[in-house]
């Protein structure tokens, strides 16, 4: 075993892990952080997609050795300091931009770390960036349109309701 | 002006907020202290005879408490078919017995054959590496046709691979084949409906707990139906008392038709959980999702439809091979038959129908309803035939599907395949649909493809499905074994905010913002007041689950009623706490009134003196405010939609890309459009994944090629376009109180043949005489197609 | 996974002592290591992790060639070569999907060779050199088949050096489901030829179509090629593509590569 420390959403953590630990199985199982979700084996579904150090990574396909000393961010350190939701999670809300909520967490992970390269993306960028997240619920049409409303621009035009 | 509470508003989802916190709670997230890990052996092969299973080794590895094999199970019952289906010579289905673990053989590559228990996930996979398998590789039966006419069964002791040959309708064969034969015209296609992997983003997952002290069972489960899992496992395959065993289906990360089924894991962790004394989990990963979910569709058809010289349809006759896979799952026998050969007349007024369905048996994963289930089987084979004699005989394939549609005036209408459609306005759909979708400038846009050397195609498409199921006496004649009803208690608290314990199961469809909406519109009341309580038997009167489109059809139905039981029970507390006549008493805003005075008294005055009855006249009025309501509905719902699509296809390479998709459906009433829109968006995503990229491939030896997202195509955001959705049209639903058709599959339903007839039209557009490509129109399949012709 | 240790060198010496020990396996970004684990279809003893050797990261420019440390994750890659060769930088920016790339790294990608990969072929077209601890292999004797490559047990290779062309492009078409390459054509224009890389398609892994080079080399049009044909011999057919349909995409992606580079 080995120690690891690490800052998650802001809080100094520390933990004993194997060599094979993940870092979305040190994040689900030593600090019950289970926003983080498992969809697939082959790192390709994106529901545990976290930041780390700012960038979005699959918390499945990465050790939690790799990620000792970094700065972690997941789906539980979102919401406003205030506890609402933040401007990404709010416009999923409401653009129903989420069914089931499993793959949720990994589309606003990607979804903040696309806005903080490129605050007003467009619809094709948007579509693009979220080749590594899979919904099956959705479509995806209120997920991109979420995002792009998240990044302030109007999407009145984009189908009603 | 549209509303902003209660029926008919666009209401966002209150459940959204914990699911975008990461404080959604699925089965996988709740960890037990003490809890253990099950993992479980499965099949490399297809087909094969399990000589021995030596666990020896395993068994005496670090952290191992318990290894089951198919031995242990030999005894308990099989997961039973819900269904019965004859054959059209009158002999029952076969049914074979679907083990908790497989005894004797091994059926299809991951039909599990053991299972360890451990410590930890990690020692026990280190387990079931050392049990040493014996199994004797026999020849897969993997190709429907071979498998009919093979003496190498899947199921030795029933003789055969044909589970039954059905017909429907019998008795107008002879009349069809008449029908057909002396037809001006008869258009004639052979088709797939390509075999799907449901794919909901959370892998299965099942907690099995038991209490010694009580003899009491706990399953936490991934289940779209938590009462029909206790009444499988406790009727049919272990015995448990049902007032022994709770089923919890917490939050549920999509199902689409797989986690409706009782699956053998459920069985052993709850088996494990009583032998160690100890909480046992099991979490699917990935490829065992893909190697052990219920598929769906896999039908292999051949459709004719009879023309006369004026374009109207004399009669449909299809033959259709519907793959069962290696075991029945629990609706895999009314998927290809009734939820389909009911629906082969489609939105016509045809006079004859003749569907023949053989259900096969084959080395490969077990076939159920996916989402739509037998409805987009029919509604593929109908509207491609329908196209293809459109180009046939020279006719737009508008107007040929408009002159045979049921028109307004025909309602109620007894179709040639045996359903009483209750409502509908199919002209009105598709003139929306023109409208909405911009017809008129496909022309154009067409030119501005080809300016780019892209080929641009129209199809269209119109559809009707029975959904909302369904009516028990109705089922119970076609051969069900279960009700399809469902359950609602509505508990009034002391303090004027409500609970409401609600048999339809939510993964994803919003049951706890739009129940809600419903309930404080007939109360008067705040919705924020009203709470849904679902996914725990423990907690609800009893529930048949979501699926078939039927949670606000029949469970909201049932919710009415017990809504209404709760007014009226209400009123005579008010009446009595007024000093009137209940029949004086009016509801309005959440308020009890006498009528012509104004003396009132509020929702919330009346809650409280339902549990403080002090000088209740206790001999009319019991305390308390809680009612219960089953509800049974009186038919089938019946949505119809008008769809169309525009693809552009690269004539170089074969790659198609839909451009433009437009769904026009009548729902009837709407509760909560934003809701009902996004159900429809996720119903186009998966259609136009069946018609584009999805596929399952064994090869001949049964093993799974696509057994991972790297080799399955999920359609991902930049595969699709922004969809164009309208529900505008609707005909409320004549025979349930919201008057509410079900909206849930419809996307699913209306779209792959929308597609493959949109790139049909391509190709013709540029020349290329193509007729008919299988779906998955895969970019290897239209450039070959365009290839050869 | 079977356990295993992770060790985090600081240095390529210490990497290179590290994958001394037996079974040891070197860990790239881990971005197709890491499912191969889960799957159990290796069992390393250790992993030694290159992430934390800093002199294996970057990019330098040295005279006509770029240099790429050989831990650098395909998003640095995407966003530092794209004023000096864009070819490389958007073949880096359209390998798997954003967060892969910001694990995923050159060396990782190379030294498993997947005959789907994109960098093989950037390699390849290029004539980049590979760099290692021990040695320089150009890119013409580094690929010698689906994952099998020129490098011996625990080599690392520490950089990808590549000869800037006058003009290049990737022109991928995707197997839908993996997004790797069904079809990848890399081409450079170089003053001395063109050279034509082409992955996903063959048994044997990334190649060269030397007969579209020639005709390039001599008419750098998409029309030099319309009388060739990609050898069809050994051509991958699987269940997103056969054989045939591979040979015409990369005839296909030639074509429109020759017409894009830049």
């Amino acid at each position: 075993m080995t120690k690891v420390t690490m800052t998650v959403n802001g809080k100094a953590v520390s933990g004993e892990v194997e060599g094979r630990t993940l870092l979305s199985t040190f994040l689900r199982e030593d600090l019950r952080l289970t926003g983080t979700h498992i969809g697939c084996d082959t790192s390709q579904c994106g529901a545990c997609v976290v930041h780390v150090n700012g960038q979005a990574v699959k918390a499945c396909a990465m050790f939690a050795i790799e990620a000792d000393g970094t700065d972690v961010g997941t789906i539980e350190g979102q919401a406003n300091a205030d506890g609402s939701l933040n401007v990404i999670q709010q416009a999923f809300q409401d653009h129903h931009g989420l069914q089931c909520g499993f793959c949720t967490p990994g589309m606003v992970m990607s979804a903040a770390a696309l806005l903080k390269d490129n605050p007003k993306p467009s619809e094709g960028e948007i579509r693009e960036y979220l080749e590594g997240n899979i919904c099956r619920c959705t479509g995806y049409h209120n997920i991109v349109k979420a995002i792009m409303a998240a990044s302030g621009q109007d999407v009145s035009a984009i189908a009603a309701e | 002006m549209p509303k902003d509470t209660g029926i008919g508003a666009a209401t966002t989802r209150r459940e959204d907020v914990r699911f975008l916190t990461g404080r959604g709670q699925y089965t996988d997230d709740i960890q037990t202290q003490g809890e253990c890990a099950a993992v479980f052996a499965r099949s490399t092969i297809a087909n094969g005879r399990i000589k021995s299973v030596d666990t020896s080794v395993a068994a005496a590895m670090p952290g191992v408490l318990a290894i089951f094999t198919g031995e242990d199970f030999a005894e308990v019952g099989g997961n039973p078919a819900g269904w019965l289906i004859n054959s059209r010579d009158g002999t029952p289905m076969h049914e074979p017995k679907r083990p908790v673990l497989a005894h004797g053989k091994v059926r299809h590559v991951g039909d599990a054959y053991a299972a360890v228990i451990a410590e930890t996930v990690a020692q026990a996979r280190d387990a079931v590496e050392a049990i040493e398998a014996d199994i004797e590789e026999l020849p897969a039966i993997v190709d429907m046709k071979d498998a009919l006419v093979s003496d190498n069964y899947v199921h030795d002791e029933i003789g055969t691979n044909q589970c039954f040959d059905w017909g429907w309708i019998e008795d107008n064969r002879a009349a069809t084949d008449e029908a057909i034969k002396n037809a001006h015209h008869v258009t004639t296609l052979e088709l797939v409906n390509n075999r799907l992997v449901p794919n909901a983003m959370e892998p299965r997952c099942s907690i099995g707990h038991y209490n010694p002290g009580t003899d009491e069972y706990t399953l936490h489960t991934t289940s779209q139906n938590p009462h029909l899992t206790r009444l499988l496992i406790s009727a049919f395959v272990m015995g448990i008392p049902e007032n022994k065993l709770t089923v919890i289906a917490p939050d549920v990360g999509g199902g689409f038709g797989s986690k409706i089924y009782h699956y053998g894991e459920e069985a052993l962790v709850l088996a494990a959980a009583k032998k160690l004394g100890r909480t046992v989990k099991w979490t699917a990963d990935r490829t065992e999702a893909f190697l052990t979910d219920a598929h769906g569709r896999d039908h292999v058809t051949k459709i004719e439809l009879a023309l006369d010289a004026e374009g109207n349809f004399l009669a449909f006759r299809t033959e259709t091979m519907a793959n069962v896979g290696a075991y029945l799952s629990n609706f895999s026998t009314a998927t290809p038959t009734f939820l389909h050969g009911t629906l082969m007349a489609g939105n016509y007024t045809v006079p004859l129908v003749y569907v023949n369905v053989k259900a096969v048996f084959t080395n490969t994963a077990p076939v159920d309803a996916y989402r739509g289930a037998g409805r987009p089987e029919a509604t593929f084979s109908l509207e491609r035939v329908i196209d293809k004699a459109a180009r046939e005989i020279g006719m737009d394939p508008i107007e040929l599907r408009r002159k045979n549609f049921v028109k307004p005036d025909q309602y109620p209408f007894a179709s040639a395949a045996g359903l009483e459609y209750d409502s509908g306005n199919y002209d009105a759909l598709m003139d929306q649909m023109e409208k909405v979708a911009d017809k008129a400038g496909f022309e154009a846009r067409r030119k501005e493809s080809e300016a780019k050397g892209l080929l641009r195609g129209f199809g269209v498409n119109a559809y009707i499905e029975a959904c909302g199921i369904a009516p028990s006496n109705l089922v119970g004649v076609l051969g069900s074994r279960v009700g399809l009803y469902d359950a609602a208690t509505v508990r009034v608290n002391a303090t004027g905010n409500l609970s409401v314990m609600v048999g339809a199961h939510s993964h994803g469809q919003g049951h706890e913002t739009v129940f809600p909406q419903v309930v404080a519109e007939m109360l008067g009341i705040d919705a924020e007041s009203v709470d849904i309580v679902h996914g725990d038997t423990s907690k609800i009167p009893f529930g048949m689950g979501t699926y078939g489109s039927r949670s606000l059809a029949v469970c909201g139905s049932a919710v009415v009623r017990a809504t209404e039981k709760i007014i009226n029970k209400a009123k005579k507390i008010a009446a009595h706490m007024l000093e009137a006549s209940d029949e004086d008493i009016t509801l309005n805003d959440g308020v009890f009134s006498v009528a012509g005075t104004d003396k009132s008294v509020s929702f919330g005055e009346v809650a409280l003196k339902a549990y403080i009855p002090h000088e209740f006249p206790l001999e009319d009025i019991e305390p308390g405010l809680e009612e219960t309501a089953f509800y049974d509905p009186a038919n089938f719902t019946y949505p119809s939609g008008a769809y169309c699509c525009e693809v552009e296809v690269d004539p170089e390479t074969g790659k198609v890309r839909v451009d433009r998709m437009t769904a026009v459906d009548d729902f009837g009433n709407v509760i909560n459009p934003m809701v009902v829109t996004g159900q429809v968006h996720g119903g186009l995503g998966q259609g136009i994944g069946q018609a584009l990229v999805e596929n399952t491939t064994y090869d001949e030896n049964g093993q799974l090629l696509s057994a991972s997202y790297m080799d399955y195509t999920m359609p991902r955001a930049d595969d699709l376009p922004f969809y164009i959705v309208d529900h505008s049209k609707g005909n409320p639903c004549t025979h349930n109180p919201l008057g509410v058709k079900g909206c849930g599959e419809a996307g699913a339903i209306g779209s792959p043949p929308t597609v493959v007839n949109a790139v049909i039209d391509a190709l013709q557009s540029g020349g290329k005489n193509v007729t008919h490509i299988d779906m998955p129109m895969t970019s290897h399949r239209v450039w070959s197609a365009m290839n050869n012709a | 996974m079977y356990a295993f240790d992770i060790e985090r060198p600081a240095s390529v010496a210490d990497a290179v002592a590290a994958l001394g020990a037996e079974d040891a396996q070197a860990l790239g970004g881990g971005q197709t290591l890491i499912p191969t684990l889960k799957q159990r279809l290796a069992a390393p003893s250790k992993l030694v992790s290159l992430g934390a050797v800093s002199e294996m990261h970057g990019v330098t420019s040295e005279g006509g060639n770029i240099r790429i440390g050989g831990a650098t994750t395909h998003a640095t890659v995407a966003a530092q070569v794209g004023g000096t060769y864009p070819a490389l930088a958007d073949l880096a920016a359209n390998i798997g999907d954003p967060a892969v790339r910001n694990r995923g790294t050159i060396g990782g990608s190379l030294a498993n060779n997947d005959p789907a990969a994109c960098y093989p072929a950037a390699a390849l077209g290029s004539g980049a050199t590979v760099i290692t601890n021990t040695r320089q292999i150009a890119a013409d004797d580094y690929f010698q088949g689906m994952f099998t490559t020129a490098l011996d047990e625990g080599e690392i290779i520490t950089a990808v050096s590549f000869p800037v062309p006058e003009k290049a492009n990737y022109q991928k078409f995707v197997q839908p489901a993996s997004r790797f390459a069904l079809v990848g054509v890399f081409v450079a224009k170089y003053s001395d030829g063109v050279r034509v890389a082409v992955t996903g398609a063959s048994n044997d892994g990334v190649f060269r179509w030397t007969a579209a080079e020639e005709a390039l080399s001599s008419d750098f049009t998409a029309n030099a090629i319309a009388g060739l044909s990609v050898p069809a011999d050994n051509l991958i057919s699987d269940l997103h593509g056969s054989a045939e349909y591979r040979a015409h995409l990369g005839k296909v992606m030639t074509g429109r590569a020759v017409t894009a580079a830049s």
